[in-house]
Formats: C-alpha cells, structure tokens, sequence
C-alpha cells in the first residue's frame, strides 16, 4: 500500500465518505489513487470553498469534515477556512499536499511553510516524513479535531511521501500524552452550581455553540425547565434551545434581541455553557452583569475567566455536566420569587418581540427572513454569510433545533455561507439547505455555483442585493458621519443571467409574498436555485454600538404598521 | 524579585515545531517572554523549556492554560516560588592595562567566575548565577569597556525530592 492510499483508507477506517477538494502539482499521486478508490470527491472551484464546505458539513452533522488542497497556493487559500473553523471549534481535518522532503526549504515551486503559516488556527497540525506515519497520523488528526474543544487539524504530505510504500498498516504509531481533556465536570462545583441555583431569585440561563456541538441540547432544556429560567444565546448557539419555546429570549450581544440585552443585567445568577463571552455577545466588559453572580462552564479552561470574571467555573463537556447538575437538582422546585422574575421576562419578551409587517417595495430584508420563516421547516438547516444578511437571520429567524443554523461567528468570514451549505447539503441530503448571502460575500464564492450544478446538489441560494457592503455602510451611516467609503458595490451582475450561466434556475424576486412563492416551489423541485431578493438598504437595527454597554443599545425595530 | 515575574516549568514533546508553537502562543497572546531554555530532559523523547515570563495573576493563568491546550505540551508547572535559578553568561571585556586585567581577574574571583579566553586586549569570562549575580557582575566590569555578551536565559529547578 502506498502513502496515497493509506490516506484513504484511513479516512474510510474514520467513516469518511465525502471530502471536498481540488487537485494540483503535489497531490497528483493522492488524486491518481483516489481514481479507483470508493470515496466521494467534489470537486470545489475554490480552495476556500472545500474548507468552508467540510466545515458546513461537521456543522451540520456533528462529523469531522475533510477538505484537500495542493501545496503552495492551494495550502495557502485553505487558510480562511482554517481560521474560520477554529474560531468556531468546528472538526476539519484539512490535508495538504507538499513539495518533496528534500526540496522542502528551497523555496521550490508552489512550496508554502503551511503548517508555520496555520500554527495560530489549528488545534494541531502533523507533517509525515514517512508514509508507515500516515495511518496514525490520520487516526490521531480525527481524534484531535473531535474531541475537547473540537477544531481543525491539518496534515502536510509531502509528495514522494504519498507515493511511498508503507511497510506494515499500522495506526497506534502516535501518541498524544500531552492531550487529555476534561470531560466529566467536578462534582463538588456541579453541586455548588445546585446552591447558588437554589438561591437565585433571577436566574437566566446563556447558551453557547458547546452545548450544541455536545448534543446537549435535550439536557439544557431539562435544566431550564426545571429552574424555570428563560434562556438566551450567542449567535453560534442558535439552536441549543428552541427559539420558539416560551423560555427562549434569542440571541445576545451587538445585534442581540433587545429583551436579552436588556434585562440581563438585572439577573442575580447567569449559568453560562459552552460560551466563551466574546465581545460581540457580551459588548463592554465592565458592565457586562456587574452584579450577577455567574456560573461558567465549558469544556475549555482557558476559556473561563479569560473575558468575563466567574464566580463558579466547572470545567467540563456540556452534557456531561448539565447531566449530572440535572441530577443533583431532582425535586427541585422554582420558588415564587423564580416564577415572577420568569413571568415578567416573558411579558417583556412579548412587548419587545420584533415585529415586522413591511409591504414594502423595494422590499424590506426583515419581510424576506419571516417569509423564508414561514416556509422552511425546523429540520432545513440555514447557513448565512456574514454582515447584514447574518444578523437579520440571526435576528428574526427563529431557530428550533441544533445544526440548523450555520453561521461564521468568530472570525466573521464573508463568503463562507454558500460553500458551507454545500457541505451541509451533502452532510444532510435529506434536510432542505438554503443560505442567506448577501451580494457582497456571494460574488466571493459565486464561483460555487458551478459545484452545485454539477454534483446536482439542491442547495437554494438567496441573494440579498442592496447593492452594498452593508454592515460597514450601517456602522459608516451610523458612527462615521455617512460617509460611505468604498461601500456601496455600484454596477453589480444580473444574479439571475450569472446562476442561469452556471445552468443554474434563478427568479429574481422583488415584491412581497414572492420570497415564499419562489422558496417553496424551489423546495419542491429539489434542485439548485439562486433567489435573487432586491433588498431596500435597511440598517440591522436595534444595535450594541463598539465599546457600549451590553443594555445601551441604540435604534428600535422600524415599523411601518405597528401590528399590535 | 518582581511579583509579576514567573517561572515556568515545561515538559513538552521533543518534536520539530514545538518551540515555534510555543513562542509563537506567548507572541500572540500578547505575553513577554523574558528569556525561554530547551534542553532534553530525563524522559526520552521529551524536553524540559523553562520560560521566563512578566504577567499578572490573571495573565499568568491564561498563559498556563493557553500552554495547556498545546497538544504537545505534557505538563507545566509554576516554579518561581520554589526553583534554583541559574543562567550562564559570557561576557568579553577590554583590557585597556594590567591594572585592568587584575581587577577583573579579582572580581572574577570573587564571583566564580572562569576566564576562558585571554587576548594582549581582552577577557573573555563565563560566569554562573541567577539574574542578580550576573547582572551585578556585569556593572561592576562595565567601566572598562564590554565588548560582548551572551546569555543563556534562565534554566531553573525546583528544590527538595
């Protein structure tokens, strides 16, 4: 068996059936073995994209995504993908091929130092300078990428490495002594965690993406019921807990639901999981719950008193400790000081639940969102790209289930919203997959358009054209005088003749009710579809502006008609 | 010795890249390294950094936990309060007369110092001690001209078993 092969053996040994890639000088060994082997390849149009799309793909399905690039230039366009999967603590195993070992630091054609180059966004990274490596290598990748705090791994393989012979097929060459994380939360906090619960008067409850990625999310909703605390989230957390259940108040921070930013401040007791307090959730730190007593956990150490101080820290995996806190809090019952806290939030969620009701033409993103809304079902998963376009997904579309909602978080990677929903399509190919894009970020991956046709993935594109960059022409509008400096796009394509040149069916949608229309006849042909939606520049407001205080926010929801 | 001033102990894989991971952490982190030692250790296939380090309390814990979760790091320890701390020193100094070259060779004396190196010129003297001594030693020759040195960085060991 040669290097090669022992790749994709070792991929099939990990349940891989699918990697996202494109070929070049290095990898033409590998690509030559993969010619006959039974595994899966689409064939992206952009590195960046099979990065994106192996990172929507362990999104979507909890599974390690594998993408594959060259060296060099290939290497090097993995690298936002990379950095945007271990900003969310997303499992990507990336592979790369590499020029051969003896030319390697002399500056040989397409060489890149990609394991120095992505040393700060990978949670490990393995170059086999012998291919009896390959198998353990690949093994322990897997293993890495998945466990603790999930993130990428990346394996360099040097070219004549991929064609060599391995002498015996062995996978427990590796070791990792360094590597052990904690999974079981310590008893003693968790039962600390049950008496400060106990003696919380306004307890609320602050969700991450951990309790997502620890498929616990059947555990917090246990907790919140039996605490009787309504429950926020971080926008990767979307989808932890049921949006539309009485206890959800939606999403925190910058461009949070304002009854979260609002009143979070007044609890006296915040059981954070699986978060890690970035800035955009928790906007200035020093009055961010001043006087709440905060109860943290998370599978990550570093992660706990880094941004925000805790009063409890319980390092551990999400479900394991909300197991064992449910546990230590059977036959506990809310008090009546519980009930009322709970009771006022949720009155005050009614009376500052957004509220849209445009007619609008051209027409208002908030009306495109409630009409994608009404037709989807809590199975179709939505990812959205960065910028406006995330932010009234975020904001107005309410998030039933986990895995549903795909989104950049951490690194805020424009033009990662359609790549990502390839790969969550051929993660779920039984889940409708539509993706929010703003005309920005699509005209970055739009190149993509050529992968769904040709793999036939039914992957529904909307296109929200304002004919802006129109996160910074917000902030430019609202921090920087108006003056809007290189923001507004100006001659954009035709949506419609760019997807129809790709032999992809695009409609292009101006007016309302024709969003609903469109998507629900796209959902029943099962095809790839480009909805091109022209948008009115609308602001995504309310907003947190930078450095405020997580309750200062500025701007209410614009009505046209006050339904109520 | 400055209260924000730590030592750290570190057992990490001996791998190619790891220095880099680790240096390059601290950088990124926006932490100082003062000075970082690699050496072999007693396990084989493993080496022993001491880092030198300036941060607070609240720094010093992320930066222990930020190690941590570098895979090839095995362990960590914090050993300021209870270490030896030794660095090495060479250091060249002019000789511009023989009374020079006596009071040097006096101090060097004094310090355990060993000249190493004897030129019509200079002295090349290799000295041993923590951070005080070295520096002591070094403004005390100060005055006749140095023309180089060179230091190890801290290494360090806790005491007793």
């Amino acid at each position: 068996m040669r290097g090669g092969e022992a790749i994709i053996e070792s991929l099939k040994n990990m349940g891989v059936k699918t990697i996202f890639g494109y070929p070049g000088g290095q990898t033409i060994p590998f690509y030559d073995m993969l010619y006959d082997a039974d595994m899966d390849h689409i064939l992206v149009r952009h590195e960046q994209a099979a990065a994106h799309a192996a990172d929507g793909y362990a999104r979507a399905s909890g599974r390690v995504g594998v993408c594959l690039a060259t060296s060099g230039p290939g290497a090097t366009n993995l690298v936002t993908g990379i950095g945007t999967a271990y900003m969310d603590s997303s499992p990507i195993v990336a592979i790369t091929g590499q020029v051969p070992t003896h030319l390697i630091g002399n500056d040989a054609f397409q060489e890149a130092d990609i394991i120095g180059i992505t040393m700060p966004i990978t949670k490990h990274s393995y170059q086999p300078k012998d291919p009896d490596l390959i198998p353990s290598m690949i093994k322990s990748s897997f293993e890495i990428a998945s466990t603790g705090r999930p993130g990428p791994v990346l394996i360099d393989v040097p070219k004549e490495v991929q064609e060599g012979e391995l002498t015996e097929f062995r996978d427990d060459l590796i070791q990792t002594p360094g590597y052990n994380p904690t999974v079981k939360g310590n008893i003693k906090q968790i039962k600390k965690a049950r008496d400060l619960i106990k003696e919380a008067k306004k307890p609320m409850i602050l969700a991450g993406a951990g309790v997502i990625i620890a498929n616990a999310c059947c555990e917090l909703k246990k907790l919140a019921k039996t605490i009787n605390a309504p429950v926020m989230t971080s926008l990767l957390g979307k989808g932890a807990f049921d949006e539309t259940d009485d206890l959800a108040l939606g999403m925190l921070g910058m461009h949070g639901r304002k009854v979260s930013n609002d009143y979070i401040n007044e609890s006296d007791l915040l059981i954070a999981i699986g978060i890690r307090f970035s800035d955009r959730t928790t906007g200035r730190l020093d009055s961010f719950v001043p006087d709440t007593k905060v109860i943290h956990i998370d599978i990550d150490p570093a992660e706990i008193g880094k941004n925000v101080d805790v009063d409890l820290p319980i390092v551990g995996d999400a479900k394991n400790v909300l197991k064992s806190l449910n546990k230590v809090l059977d036959g506990y019952n809310p008090s009546d000081d519980v009930n009322n806290w709970t009771d006022m939030i949720k009155a005050k969620k009614q009376e500052l639940m957004p509220r849209v009701s445009y007619d609008d033409v051209p027409l208002k993103p908030q009306t495109v969102i409630k009409e994608i809304a009404e037709v989807l079902t809590p199975e179709s998963i939505l990812t959205t790209d960065v910028g406006q376009n995330q932010m009234w997904a975020a904001h107005f579309f309410d998030t039933q289930k986990p895995r549903k909602f795909i989104s950049s978080g951490g690194l805020g990677t424009m033009g990662f919203g359609f790549p990502a929903a390839i790969g969550a399509k051929v993660a779920c190919p039984d889940d409708p997959v539509v993706s929010i894009n703003g005309d920005g970020g699509f005209l970055m991956v739009c190149q993509e358009l050529a992968t769904v046709r040709e793999y036939d993935l039914p992957v529904i594109a909307v296109v929200l054209e304002n004919r802006t960059l129109g996160m910074v022409y917000q902030w430019q509008s609202l921090l920087y005088n108006n003056r809007h400096s290189q923001t507004l796009l100006g001659n954009s394509p035709d949506f419609v003749k760019l997807a129809e040149s790709f032999g992809v069916n695009a409609v292009r949608i101006t007016k309302p009710g024709e969003t609903k229309e469109a998507l629900s006849s796209a959902m029943k042909d099962n095809e790839p579809v480009l909805l091109n939606v022209v948008i009115d520049s609308e602001e995504a407001l309310p907003m947190l502006p930078p450095g405020a205080g997580i309750n200062e926010m500025i701007g209410e929801y614009k009505l046209e008609k006050d339904v109520i | 010795m400055e209260s924000n001033y730590h030592v750290i102990s570190t057992l990490v894989e001996d791998k190619p890249g790891v220095l880099q991971k680790v240096a390059g952490m601290f950088n990124r982190r926006g932490f100082n390294i003062d000075s970082i030692t690699v050496g072999s250790s007693e396990v084989e296939g493993q080496s022993r950094m001491v880092i030198s380090v300036h941060a607070d309390e609240k720094g010093l814990e992320q930066v222990t936990k930020q190690l941590n979760k570098l895979v090839d790091v095995i362990k960590i320890k914090d050993i300021t309060k209870t270490a030896v701390k030794r660095e090495l020193c060479l250091v060249k100094v002019s000789v511009p007369n023989a009374k020079a070259r006596a009071e040097i060779m006096q101090y060097s004396n004094i310090f355990r110092a060993h000249v190493l190196d004897v030129t019509d010129q200079t002295l090349m003297i290799e000295l041993t001690g923590d951070k005080k001594k070295i520096n002591a030693f070094i403004s005390l020759v100060e005055g006749y001209g140095i023309k180089r040195i060179a230091r190890t960085g801290l290494t360090a060991m806790s005491r007793g078993v």
